[in-house]
């Protein structure tokens, strides 16, 4: 089978919450010197956490600083999301809970609060509020 | 005498998927934890610069804490990234470059952020 072969699938909602677990962590993995940076740069001194700040105004090099929030609003996506899928498997472990319906109303849940919680803390980020 | 060797080597039941499979939802326990407790101080009343920022990871025991999330942070994306390269990627030499791949960033990673921590 090829890779568009397997894109011809229609994924249930349950199966779009795994596949997006796996981006999401893979996301994070990748991006983690940015994170660390990011933790590095806000707590070694003023200096550098004035640095950090500057980041999301005047940008990183050739990266202007929406680029920036853009980047952090998908890890802020992918943490949420990645947080949430992961209680969920916690909650399914736990509770045996192994039926189709129980997989699609709480991958609905994943997905709903996630993107929820994304945009509300988006809004705050770009300065809506 | 049991032929466990060369084309018949008994390769399940080593217990090595349920080993890291506990080790992925303890380490994903611990760093929800870690979130939480982090949640709880930056949401305290006043303004958030960089005293109370640094002063958050200072404490000793939120050190401790934080290094253990650190530690858990490794092992958790080692375990989730070694299954996505054994799902996806069938050629043997590249999925081995990949782990290492893998192997590196990560090490490199966590000594980068136990440093950020500890000279604090």
């Amino acid at each position: 089978m090829r890779l568009i072969d397997a894109l011809q699938y229609r994924l249930p909602l349950a199966g779009v919450v795994s596949i997006l677990h796996r981006a999401s962590g893979m996301l994070m993995f990748l991006l983690m010197p940015f994170i660390i940076w990011m933790f590095d740069t806000s707590l070694s001194t003023e200096i550098s956490y004035d640095q950090f700040t500057n980041a999301f105004v005047a940008g990183i090099g050739f990266l202007p600083g929406w680029f920036i929030k853009l980047v952090c609003l998908g890890l802020i996506w992918a943490y949420l999301h990645h947080f949430i899928a992961g209680v969920r498997h916690l909650w399914m472990d736990m509770t045996h809970s192994v039926s189709k319906e129980q997989g699609r109303s709480s991958a609905v849940v994943t997905l709903g609060s996630s993107l929820l919680l994304t945009a509300a803390l988006g809004a705050k980020l770009f300065g809506l509020y | 005498m049991n032929p466990n060797f060369g084309s018949k080597r008994l390769v399940v039941g080593a217990h090595y998927g349920a080993r890291d499979w506990l080790a992925q939802r303890v380490t994903a326990v611990l760093m929800a934890l870690f979130t939480i407790v982090v949640l709880a101080q930056v949401l305290m009343p006043g303004a958030l610069g960089y005293d109370r920022w640094a002063g958050i990871f200072s404490q000793q025991w939120m050190k401790f804490l934080t290094f253990v999330t650190i530690l858990s942070l490794l092992y958790h994306a080692w375990v989730g990234m070694r299954d996505i390269w054994m799902d996806y990627v069938q050629h043997v030499g590249v999925r081995l470059v990949m782990h290492v791949f893998t192997l590196v960033w990560l090490v490199g990673c966590a000594g980068w952020a136990i440093q950020v921590l500890w000279r604090l």
